[in-house]
């Protein structure tokens, strides 16, 4: 097969496991689990030969894989569709052929497969656990399988191959249909769990959010369209004489038009990618299965949409550059910078594990962005790689932790909240593979130096950013930086370290190979995927600087290399230290029963942070009610109730009256009356003739037989002629 | 030749004793007779036309036969309708048997 066709083939595996699931297998747990895997290793293995085959090839950007075929007439030409692999493709299909084939093993475990059935199970809820006897006769509760596992599979199935479409497709139109159906799946995702309220609440909110972004992302595609006439990355993206058309033509706004579509599929990825002021679904998406949370945001959703803030690069800098910031890269740079502090802060204060991931989440796509924004392209890319495997990491070790301290949680029957970190504390002893991993994923989330990959991908952001000057984005990141280190030795530190704080943390147990292998397997990439990008100036050119080599090649001019520089490394290395340093300080004597350390010195500033800065609230007060009560109060009641509804009430009455009159006055006594007096007139004479005419005297008949006769006989006689 | 007008007065005589006798008498018997009385007042005239118009023409003489054939078929059923009456009401008195009345 060559290249090409594998491209074509990526997504359907993912597809095919979907409909195969859903229809056939899903009442075979095994049966359908085997298809997921086997189908996203399928893809996996398709990933990997792509990337090799991409990685052998000298100047891959100038020679990249793709077909395309005509898909729909428009005119006399063809809208084209096709598959496309250059550098960023590549790359990108390496990191999600890794994350989703590890999430999806990682699934089988932590939906409990082998368990035994719940007692009190139901469809949509998460399993209650099961009483079970062990070999001694001793009777306690166990885990229980989960009662849609089949289902589950089958959607990430499909979310997969949204992601796969979304990453090989060679123009916007192809990317726009993956997206949407990464869109419908975290929406089935989020809402896995449909029986509690609040799952479905936050499964209608990410559609809702990321929606509001969508829209804005169609009209800059069908803007792009209709400026350029094609959909196609190379023919846009990689064309100097578009690029400069684009850039130097002007809409009313004064910005160029390449500023205004960029502007308009920055809104979408806005909403993908949770920034700020659209990051509110984000943080509600951990209702969903934590499998989920890591697939949302670390193999697919969130990542694509930096990706595709990646791809757009060329249109969001035409007619500038890293010296001479278009609008779009400004609005990059705030919104991003913005973002990656303002989730940072709100982090800190979360007391939910996966909460406070999901924050760093936003918090480190604000990082890409923002690098995008001051045009630190290749940073942006392996900062995107890195998070990936890392955060995927962190949301499975958080979900084994979960997992653990819930096993703990049904055996003890302490029924805390399993997901709250102030009920955890001392599993490092407890699960040595999960803290390990934890720990890995944590200390590249927080850029611990030299080791870990995050190290080396936000390094390089934030040495962009000081070499360039950018000194409001170089300061926004480094204080953002500092609370993801500090936020996440918080974490570890409650999580892990010091004393077990509840019986069930105390009884918490490691989770099954299925679990812990995936969590391995990316502690390796955690590690290892920054290796490829450390800068050639610290080194002096021993280890070549691959991905800058290998990843500039997407774009039409190579970016150039940046002077190393030790003052933004020696920053790097000390807010990094430092923020681990302060959060294992301050977190090191939590008690059970203690309240945060920080809630006394920060004060109030806390609360505001506690409440995510009211933004849900301010949300719901401005955006959801004034719709709410149109809909409710104006259309329903003023206009339907009283307006449409009155209006139709009065002419029905009206004609209520006419139909009435004309029945008692017209109907009855005229129609009604004639018919009765023919009836009852016929009737009387009947009734009074009969016993005049029929006496029974036969006599009495002939004669009036005679006289009808005569008479008929006479008239006969005289008028006829 | 006598001339046709007094067969067909004859005629009429007979015809108007058969209608009285039918309207005046009271026993079924009599109203019987004088129904025959009308009939032959019919075949009288039936076989006067026949003799006074065209003789090779033959109706008139059938009619009359035929006439005769139902007045006796007429005859027989009428009588045993009379019996037959007798025998369940004890009269032959046409008012007395008022089966018909209102």
């Amino acid at each position: 097969m060559t290249t090409e066709q594998i491209l074509w083939l990526l997504p359907l595996p993912p597809l095919l496991a979907f409909v195969v699931i859903i229809l056939f297998t899903n009442k075979w747990r095994a049966l359908s689990f085997s298809i997921a895997v086997g189908a996203a290793a399928i893809s996996w293995f398709g990933s990997m030969v792509v990337f090799f085959n991409a990685i052998n090839i000298e100047h891959f950007g100038e020679h990249v894989f793709g077909s395309a075929i005509n898909w729909l007439p428009t005119g006399d030409t063809y809208l084209q569709i096709g598959v496309m692999a250059d550098p960023l493709t590549a790359i990108s299909l390496f990191f999600v052929g890794w994350t989703v084939l590890m999430i999806f093993i990682y699934s089988i475990g932590y939906h409990n497969f082998g368990k035994p059935k719940g007692d009190h199970d139901r469809q949509g809820l998460p399993p209650h656990g099961a009483r079970v006897k062990d070999e001694h006769g001793h009777e306690h509760t166990d885990m229980s399988v989960e009662p849609m596992f089949s289902r589950f599979f089958a959607f990430i199935g499909l979310f997969a191959c949204g992601m796969y479409t979304l990453v090989v497709s060679d123009n916007l139109l192809t990317l726009f249909v993956g997206w949407e159906i990464m869109g419908l799946c975290s929406y089935l995702l989020i809402g896995f769990w449909y029986a509690k309220p609040s799952a479905r609440a936050a499964a209608i909110k990410a559609f809702m959010t990321t929606r509001v972004g969508d829209v804005f992302m169609l009209l800059g595609i069908v803007y792009l369209y209709t400026v350029t006439g094609t959909l196609n990355y190379r023919e846009i993206f990689y064309n100097p004489e578009v690029l400069h058309t684009l850039g130097t033509t002007f809409t009313p706004l004064g910005i160029s038009v390449a500023s205004a579509i960029a502007i308009l599929i920055f809104i979408g990825i806005i909403g993908k990618s949770a920034q700020w002021p659209l990051h509110v679904w984000l943080p509600d998406a951990m209702e969903g299965p934590t499998p989920v949370s890591a697939m949302i945001h670390a193999a697919t959703m969130v990542s694509a949409g930096v990706y595709l803030a990646i791809r757009i690069y060329p249109l969001v800098s035409a007619g500038g550059g890293i010296h001479h910031l278009t609008p779009a890269m400004m609005a990059m740079g705030i919104i991003g910078a913005f973002t990656a502090i303002f989730s940072a802060t709100i982090a800190v204060a979360q007391n939910d594990i996966k909460k406070v991931l999901a924050y760093s989440t936003i918090s480190q796509l604000g990082f890409m962005i923002a690098a995008l924004g001051i045009g630190a392209y290749v940073a942006a890319v392996f900062h995107l790689v890195t998070h990936s495997f890392f955060k995927a990491l962190l949301f499975l070790s958080s979900g084994s932790v979960i997992h653990g301290v819930e096993h703990g949680a049904l055996h003890t029957g302490d029924h805390v909240d399993p997901q709250d970190m102030f009920n955890m504390g001392g599993l490092r002893k407890k699960m040595p593979i999960t803290f390990w991993t934890f720990l890995i994923g944590g200390l590249a989330l927080s850029g611990f130096p030299f080791v870990t990959a995050g190290f080396w991908s936000k390094d390089e952001i934030l040495a962009d950013a000081f070499a360039h000057g950018q000194w409001a984005v170089y300061l926004t990141l480094v204080i953002a930086a500092t609370l993801t280190a500090f936020y996440t030795m918080r974490q570890i530190t409650l999580t892990f370290l010091g004393q077990p704080r509840t019986k069930a943390a105390e009884h918490a147990k490691e989770t099954p190979f299925t679990m812990t292998l995936p969590l391995v397997v990316l502690a390796i990439f955690a590690v290892a995927a920054g290796w490829g990008g450390i800068p050639e100036g610290l080194t002096a050119g021993a280890i070549p600087n691959w991905i800058h080599g290998f990843v500039g090649g997407t774009l039409l001019e190579h970016p150039e290399t940046l002077e190393f520089n030790f003052t933004p490394m020696m920053v790097s290395i000390l807010i990094s230290l430092g923020g681990l340093a302060l959060g294992w300080l301050v977190y090191k004597k939590v008690k059970a029963g203690d309240p945060d350390p920080l809630v006394k010195p920060l004060g109030p500033i806390h609360v505001l942070l506690k409440n995510k800065y009211y933004f849900d609230e301010f949300y719901a007060f401005f955006v959801v009610k004034p719709p709410v009560w149109i809909s409710e109060v104006f259309t329903s009641l003023w206009m339907d109730r009283i307006v449409i509804d009155g209006i139709l009430h009065a002419v029905g009455r009206f004609i209520g009256r006419v139909g009435h009159a004309f029945r008692n006055y017209f109907d009855a006594p005229v129609v009604n009356g004639f018919g009765d007096f023919v009836g009852e007139g016929t009737k009387w004479i009947g009734k009074e003739s009969a016993p005049l005419l029929q006496r029974g005297r036969i006599q009495g008949y002939m004669i009036a037989s005679m006289t009808v006769i005569i008479i008929l006989a006479v008239a006969f006689f005289f008028f006829l002629p | 030749m006598i001339p046709l007008s007094w067969f067909l007065i004859l005629s009429a005589a007979l015809f108007s004793i058969g209608l009285f006798g039918v309207l005046s008498r009271k026993n079924a018997v009599a109203i019987l007779l004088s129904v025959e009385l009308m009939l032959n007042a019919v075949n009288i005239n039936l076989v006067a036309f026949w003799r006074y118009g065209n003789i090779a023409y033959m109706a008139g003489q059938v009619f009359s036969i035929i006439v005769f054939a139902v007045a006796a078929a007429e005859v027989a059923v009428g009588l045993a309708l009379v019996i037959s009456v007798y025998r369940r009401f004890n009269t032959v008195v046409a008012d007395e048997i008022d089966l018909m009345k209102w």
